[in-house]
């Protein structure tokens, strides 16, 4: 199901609009509350904030989110300019995190593809894309090797490459790259290798970074684009590498070693005597035979195990530098942006650089200057007046005043029976009954429209609450906001939208 | 009604919130249900406002009609201890393993083991009895890892089982799956009437079902309420626009002359109706979808305010009328 390009450019349009109300948004709704509405008032009311910092930030970030969404009309966001960092030839490596289900896949296709069309040379690093993405990309067979991708517009001379990671494989590689055939064959036929290849805990975020560290040093792209595991927590594969890298030159591994390596040396009895005991206890836990498989593959990487380290070490290292951005990846709801905050944090901890946060579906409306209270309102007063509409649809002609964004928000004197014909284009219809029920039929549909635009507006007035509540906390990162597409993602057509509406929160407003 | 109910779901379809409503709902009346966390996260805590909840059994909510819930973040490092202490009285050898990283090793990179220590924590809760024999909790409600690794994650006792071929381990894998794959456990999956999620669940539905493990229901969460039926819909599609601004004009929306608000605000209005029916046939297509997969089918509204405690017990209600409990 390819998404309708009109709809959506229509929608493109709804959405600039939206971003230019939002300020007013905020605003509005905090003036209704003391019963004004001054429109004009929003841009001395914004540069009025706009210079708070300091002490008054760390204030602000102390009080509670509760009162930081009521009382605060929100400097703007830094707005975090994507093109730019796409087209630098400096940005070789791009890494999209986020917790499950925020788009971060979509996200990071959709990167890969605006900058292969913007002329770069681009490979995308898919950890788990969904099945028809992965058709629609070439790269449903799982062969982990970067398959360029059709369809794309090169015109500016770039190229799109795409490739699902393959823990196994991967790790497969490794070893086989790293041990001579024998000891291959070795390792790969032990059943502790193949459970431990086969993703548990740990071994696809540690094989997401190998295969990075690979696809980078080949230098064959100009920018490799990141997806991240779905990982059971954000700290999981900034760990990896570390933790990974720990256990496989660590202590563990010299007393799994033990009986081979230092058995028999006299300097090493006392310890050896612990060491046995340590591995008698892990033999009684795990079952005799399993530590053997154990010491077995453990012997058998044991030349590895440097290389490892040195390669986790230097993957690292890799993100830490300069030509590395982060983007955190996240939706607007709570539990999507704490998880996007503490992405924030702990880059931040590991000294990894951020280029800001990807805000994914997030809504807009063409008609934001109508409240969802006045919406609601408006349909109740259309359903009540359906009865009366019925006996008399004509006549009862008068323009209703033209209330928005003055100072009239008490509500509608005219009331309910203020059905209007009046002399429009339309009002020649057909004569009375018939153009009462019609009357009738097009107020349920207006109650419709109306009670659709206010639950549009409480999931707008929401998103924007979580929103601001994470700007609160997190003033210093920069923002893009991705306009909410009715439908799914999976063509390029789709990915293509996407990149648009990444960049067009930069646009000037 | 299986005593140990696993919910399992796509990341961002709010598994947590169901399991906790799940567990909410089996309490009522005078029940003891245990909800069980497993992957670190905290999210119960958070869920039920309260602080981070520590390696222990602790009640965290009361259920209308006098049950209680119980909440308990498994720690897999403490399990093992724990479990290394309960079994073998390896306290002191327990430690020293510590500091060699042994139990690093154990949790997070020995294939399964990790695994192995949450679901046997499970397990025991659901089989534990007071000293009057009695089940100490009627229900344990577990918060699993999502769709994609459910089925690895439950059936990973099998796959220890099958690496360590003897000794207590291999035992106590071989108990636990006994519990797994027996109809004391079912395993719920949460989804959105969204197309990958609706995926997810299918292939996770055909996996489970490959292990023979146990799959109970399909929980369709944040199920947004039908503000136009199809019949709007197509009236929208074809309803003249200065007719709609008039009758907009009559609810006391301004103008309905062109350049009125009344006759601005058609164009947008009717966008959004345009978005709306896109969403509404595509939620359609994927609720026969899950209709096919022959389990019963349960919906939670989505929250109009989001979720917050007061939400949690309205769902958990929901449930309840569903007749899941």
């Amino acid at each position: 199901m390819t998404p309708d390009q009109a709809p959506a450019r229509r929608l493109q349009t709804a959405r600039t609009q939206a971003t230019r109300t939002r300020t007013a948004r905020t605003h509005t709704s905090r003036a209704q509350d003391t019963g004004q509405e001054h429109a004009g008032s929003v841009r001395a009311g914004e540069a009025a904030e706009a210079p708070a910092a300091g002490p008054e930030r760390a204030a602000r970030a102390a009080a509670s989110a509760h009162d930081l969404a009521a009382a605060r009309s929100l400097e703007p966001a830094r707005v975090l300019d994507i093109d730019p960092l796409l087209d630098d030839p400096d940005t070789r490596i791009v890494v999209c995190c986020g917790s499950g289900g925020v788009g971060k896949t979509t996200t990071a296709a959709a990167l890969g593809l605006r900058a292969a069309e913007r002329g770069r040379k681009v490979v995308v690093l898919t950890i788990d894309p969904a099945r028809r993405l992965a058709q629609s990309m070439g790269i449903d067979a799982l062969d982990n090797t970067p398959r360029r991708v059709k369809g794309v517009d090169d015109t500016a001379g770039g190229e799109l490459h795409a490739m699902m990671l393959d823990m196994k494989r991967t790790f497969d590689e490794i070893v086989e790259a790293h041990a001579d055939r024998e000891r291959a064959a070795a390792i790969l036929g032990n059943p502790f290798y193949q459970s431990l290849s086969a993703g548990f805990a740990g071994t696809q975020e540690y094989m997401a970074m190998e295969k990075l560290g690979q696809l980078r040093a080949r230098e064959e792209w100009d920018l490799i684009v990141v997806d991240t595991p779905p990982s059971r927590s954000a700290l999981d594969f900034l760990d990896a590498p570390k933790r990974l890298g720990s256990f496989l030159d660590g202590k563990l591994i010299r007393v799994l070693l033990a009986p081979a390596k230092v058995g028999g040396r006299a300097g090493m009895k006392f310890l050896n005597v612990g060491m046995s005991m340590m591995t008698g206890a892990l033999g009684k836990l795990l079952g005799g035979q399993l530590l053997q498989d154990v010491q077995t593959f453990v012997a058998a990487m044991d030349t590895m195990f440097g290389g490892f380290r040195t390669r986790a070490d230097a993957t690292y290292k890799l993100l830490q530098a300069p030509g590395t951005a982060f983007l955190v990846v996240a939706a607007p709801e709570r539990d999507a942006l704490r998880e996007a905050a503490y992405f924030v944090e702990r880059l931040a901890a590991e000294r990894m650089p951020l280029a800001g946060l990807v805000l994914n579906r997030v809504h807009g409306s063409g008609a934001a200057q109508l409240s969802a209270e006045r919406a609601l309102a408006a349909a109740e007063n259309l359903e009540d007046s359906r009865i009366v509409d019925q006996r008399d649809g004509k006549d009862s002609s008068r323009n209703s005043p033209e209330t928005h964004g003055s100072s009239d928000s008490t509500g509608h004197p005219e009331g309910p029976a203020a059905a209007s014909d009046e002399g429009s284009p339309a009002g020649g219809e057909d004569g009375g009954g018939q153009t009462g029920a019609r009357a009738a039929t097009m107020d349920q549909l207006s109650a419709g429209l109306l009670r659709l635009h206010a639950e549009r507006m409480r999931l707008l007035s929401r998103e924007q609450r979580t929103r601001d509540r994470f700007l609160a906390l997190h003033p210093e990162v920069a923002v893009a906001e991705v306009a909410a597409l009715p439908g799914d993602v999976h063509d390029l057509t789709g990915l293509r939208e996407i990149g648009d509406r990444l960049a067009a929160d930069a646009e000037p407003s | 009604m299986s005593r140990l109910q696993v919910v399992s779901g796509k990341g961002g379809t709010g598994k947590t919130t169901v399991a906790a409503a799940l567990a909410l709902a089996l309490a009522t009346e005078g029940k003891r249900t245990l909800l069980v966390e497993v992957e670190g996260r905290q999210g119960i805590a958070q869920l039920f406002e309260t602080q981070a909840l520590p390696y222990e059994e602790r009640k965290i909510a009361v259920a209308p009609g006098g049950g209680e819930v119980f909440a308990l973040a498994i720690d897999p490092e403490l399990a093992l201890l724990d479990y290394l202490q309960m079994f073998y009285k390896l306290g002191g050898a327990g430690r020293a393993l510590k500091k060699l990283g042994a139990i690093d090793f154990a949790t997070t990179i020995a294939p399964g083991l990790r695994d192995v220590l949450l679901t046997g924590k499970a397990c025991e809760a659901v089989r534990r009895k007071d000293k009057h024999g009695r089940f100490a909790y009627d229900y344990v409600v577990m918060d699993a890892p999502p769709t994609g690794r459910i089925t690895r994650f439950l059936n990973v006792n099998d796959e220890v089982a099958g690496l360590a071929k003897i000794g207590p381990i291999h035992n106590q894998a071989q108990a636990v799956m006994r519990v797994l794959k027996s109809s004391e456990t079912a395993v719920h999956l949460v989804t959105l009437l969204e197309e990958m999620p609706v995926q997810e669940t299918a292939d996770g539905i055909a996996e489970l079902r490959g292990a023979r493990l146990p799959v109970g229901r399909i929980i369709v969460n944040m199920v947004r309420p039908t503000v136009l039926d199809q019949a709007d819909l197509e009236l929208a599609g074809t309803a003249p626009r200065t007719a709609l601004a008039k009758s907009l004009s009559g609810a006391g929306l301004g103008g309905a002359r062109r350049g009125g608000l009344a006759e601005r605000l058609v164009d947008p209005l009717l966008q959004q109706a345009e978005e709306y029916a896109e969403r509404y046939a595509l939620e359609r297509e994927q609720r026969a979808q899950l209709t096919e997969l022959g389990l019963p089918l349960h919906e939670l509204p989505l929250l109009a305010e989001g979720m917050d405690l007061a939400g949690l017990y309205h769902l958990a209600k929901e449930l309840r009328q569903q007749g899941i409990s």
